[in-house]
């Protein structure tokens, strides 16, 4: 299970991890709906595109650019997180979204808990992997934490200064009407 | 000052709501002390050696006397009756227990206080200078500025899991008071040729382990694109900041590591996609926000109170602390004034309830209900009437609020060392007691006039020795007793500078002494009316060390039954401290 545009919902995706046998070359990518590896997309690109749906995840130290002629090509980009103090796939979805225009769906896997959740749905993920030995009903509440929000990101285009009227000091409002 | 809307509070509400459920979760065991961890921090809870500390944010310093009001009764209800000022114009409280934090959050919630971001590896707590608004050399008044900062800051969600920790101050007149060049990003808002407001951005600055004085990353970034800007500064530390080492995971490394050339040229084509776009600010906001701190309704009045001089004249005490403590305000007839918490014997920055309480009596009454918190521990009314002076200075010193000494050596920076802290190797706040007992001396202080001392106790460096024309660090040896490192020639403002160490370390006992040589050298070669950093500027380190080392120190070490137990200073609470 997996939650997907706010409810959880059924995931038939598997996220492929190499192990230490494995090579982004030689590594067979099994038939099925795959997320695979940056490197393995990059080595196996011209198998794997011919594929009806490919997933691709990057790892925190990756560079979304590396995707960027590839970008429609992906029924799902996943970004890791290897310990959810790691910040960097934060930046990672922003670019994704914000600067190379990735449209689809974007999965947060790895370490992911509850208490991220509001942060990582602002920054344009809009799918959360999380983590299976906890609660996902439970975590579906990290979505909803916060109801208003100062800054821009990618799910909210203007700030909170430029949405709405904002008081400013009663007293020298009155002094100057 | 800044009075929160209703969006404001919401966020905050919501907050305190969010906070209370992760520790209900924590209690209960479904997060585990390693996942409850930058959560806690990220709302500024230590685990320390006795208990857990809260620190608990004040925007840019600025307060209200309601506001210090709380603070005094959270002291009471949920502490030990005291509070610690620290040096980035937050305060902390020592003695909580974690589930009385939710409560405490609420009850700063109701009077518009937080405790977001004060610690962990975010956007911390914006600083700026303690005069802001009131001192004569202003260009631009900061502190609209660090309000639209701290909201921009507040929750960003792609920054809240940083390398490491990130520290912004912020100021805004000819003379840095902020200490902007010792942050990870130092802005000075100024004017440029045009009369228009901008910025100059150094970035890369911090102390710790590495001190390093931060770079100019530009030199004037117009008022409209500042978030923006500091956005991209963010998003490249973000990605590529080190984290393999907290160590070497300030942005400082970073920007040392590319240059400061290819550092701007990475933060500028990233700014490229951002700049005029939504994150622009614009007028409207920054003159909205700037109503709150326009002018107060000030009198006409006119400077120079016979009364003051006569006073002055009748009372040596008073006219040390005029002389010390009370500053030249913008308005005439009106001046600054600096409570020391810093009364030679007492723990800087600490102040009791009771204290808090007159403190914030003394604001309402004399200073329009508001106080500064100021980056030397202390605390500034700054809108008091001149003719109220000789009042408020005996009110205040029966509170013994009215030490003649900032800036002055017994205004010690210190931070809170082995008594509270797991990572120091030497304790700090009995130091600089045992210091300040020593130079109590007014006259002599005096006459030494303008110098800085800061304590840490340990290469952390949170008693920002680095900046201290003397610096005293914790360092660790072999057989684990306390030895300390000094430095010397470090120095803030304008002209900061990283001091260097003299040499060998030192016993407890023998750093008085040491640095009654340092200052006996000063006094031999002193130019008239020249102060201690730019002695040590003029005629180097060699004539310092070599008094210092030449004759052998000739205090004895006392020997305690058991020098692995060391009783905190005034809080009789005997422990074992681990790193003895
Ligand atoms: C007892 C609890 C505390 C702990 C465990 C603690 C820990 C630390 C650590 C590990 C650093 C180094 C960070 C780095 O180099 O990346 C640091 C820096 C610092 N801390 Fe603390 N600290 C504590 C209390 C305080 C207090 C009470 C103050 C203020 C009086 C303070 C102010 C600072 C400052 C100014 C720095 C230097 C910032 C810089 O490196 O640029 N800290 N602290
Ligand atoms: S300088 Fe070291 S001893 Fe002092 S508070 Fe910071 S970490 Fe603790």
């Amino acid at each position: 299970m997996i939650i997907k545009n706010k409810t959880i919902v059924a995931d038939d995706w598997t996220v492929l991890r190499l192990n230490e046998q494995e090579s982004a070359e030689n590594v067979t990518v099994a038939e099925g709906k795959v997320i695979v590896p940056l490197q393995v997309w990059l080595q196996q690109r011209d198998a794997l595109q011919q594929r009806a749906e490919i997933g691709v995840w990057l790892a925190s130290a990756e560079r979304p650019e590396d995707l960027k002629g590839d970008i429609h090509k992906f029924s799902v980009i996943a970004v890791d997180f290897p310990k959810f103090s790691d910040g960097r796939g934060y930046s990672i979805a922003y670019n994704l979204r914000a600067r190379l225009g990735y449209a689809g769906e974007l999965r947060a896997i790895g370490d992911v808990l509850r208490d991220q959740l509001f942060y990582m749905q602002r920054v344009g993920f809009d799918a959360f992997a999380t983590r299976p030995d906890r609660n996902i009903e439970d975590a579906l509440k990290g979505l909803t934490d916060f109801s208003e929000v100062y800054q821009t990101s990618f799910d909210q285009k203007l700030p909170l200064f430029r949405r709405v009227q904002r008081k400013g000091n009663p007293v020298v409002d009155m002094a100057n009407e | 000052m800044y009075r929160y809307d209703e969006y404001d509070q919401q966020i905050v509400d919501e907050r305190v709501k969010q906070y209370r459920d992760q520790v209900q979760r924590r209690l209960s065991g479904e997060l585990t002390e390693e996942e409850f961890l930058p959560l806690r921090l990220q709302n500024g809870l230590y685990m320390q050696i006795h208990a857990y500390m809260l620190r608990i944010a004040v925007p840019y310093g600025l307060i209200s006397s309601k506001q210090m009001r709380m603070f005094a009764h959270i002291a009471r209800k949920y502490d030990r009756g005291y509070g610690h000022f620290t040096t980035r114009q937050n305060i902390q409280f020592n003695w909580l227990k974690l589930e009385d934090t939710p409560d405490i959050l609420a009850d700063l919630a109701s009077v518009e206080m937080h405790a977001i971001q004060t610690s962990g590896n975010c956007v911390r707590n914006i600083t700026s200078d303690e005069f802001a608004g009131v001192a004569q050399d202003e260009v631009v008044d900061p502190r609209p500025y660090a309000e639209i900062l701290r909201q921009w800051s507040t929750f960003h969600p792609e920054f809240a899991y940083l390398p490491r920790k990130f520290k912004i101050a912020i100021s805004g007149g000819k003379e840095d008071r902020a200490a902007v060049y010792a942050h990870d990003i130092g802005l000075s808002v100024t004017k440029n040729a045009q009369g228009e407001i901008g910025f100059r951005v150094l970035v890369g600055g911090g102390l710790g382990r590495t001190p390093i004085i931060g770079s100019e990353i530009c030199e004037f970034v117009p008022w409209q694109h500042i978030l923006t800007y500091v956005e991209s500064i963010l998003r490249i530390y973000n990605q590529y900041g080190r984290r393999d080492n907290k160590y070497k995971a300030r942005i400082k490394i970073l920007v040392k590591a590319l240059g400061i050339d290819e550092f701007k040229r990475q933060v500028e084509a990233d700014w490229a996609d951002l700049k005029d776009g939504p994150g622009t600010l614009t007028s409207e906001e920054v003159n909205r926000v700037a109503t709150f701190f326009t002018d107060p309704a000030y009198e006409k009045l006119t400077d120079h109170d016979s009364q003051l001089n006569e006073f002055k004249a009748d009372s040596r005490s008073f006219s040390n602390w005029m002389l010390r403590n009370v500053k030249a305000h913008r308005v005439p007839g009106y001046a600054i004034v600096v409570l020391s918490l810093k009364k030679p014997g007492s723990v800087p920055g600490d102040a009791t309830a009771e204290q808090m309480e007159v403190i914030a009596d003394l604001a309402d009454r004399y200073s329009l209900g508001e106080l500064r918190i100021t980056h030397k521990q202390n605390l500034v009314l700054a809108d008091v009437r001149q003719k109220d002076l000789i009042r408020l200075w005996q009110e205040a010193t029966a509170q013994e609020l009215t030490a003649p000494n900032i800036g002055l050596l017994t205004d010690i920076i210190s931070c809170p060392g082995a008594e509270f802290c797991t990572l120091a190797n030497a304790r700090s706040i009995p130091l600089a007691q045992l210091i300040a007992e020593r130079f109590e001396d007014w006259d002599f202080q005096h006459d030494i006039g303008e110098i800085s001392l800061n304590i840490s106790g340990c290469v952390n460096a949170c008693g920002q020795h680095h900046i201290g024309n003397i610096g005293i660090t914790g360092v660790e040896k072999k057989d684990h007793d306390e030895w300390y490192q000094v430095s010397l020639g470090g120095a803030e403002g304008n002209l900061s500078s990283i001091g260097k160490i003299i040499g060998p370390s030192f016993t407890f006992n023998q750093v008085p002494e040491v640095i009654d040589r340092l200052l006996q050298v000063y006094l031999r070669e002193r130019l008239e009316a020249e102060s201690f950093i730019d002695t040590v500027r003029r005629i180097g380190h060699a004539p310092f060390k070599e008094h210092v080392y030449t004759t052998d120190f000739a205090v004895a070490e006392e020997e305690t039954a058991d020098k692995h137990v060391v009783a905190p200073a005034r809080y009789s609470v005997p422990y074992f401290s681990p790193r003895f």
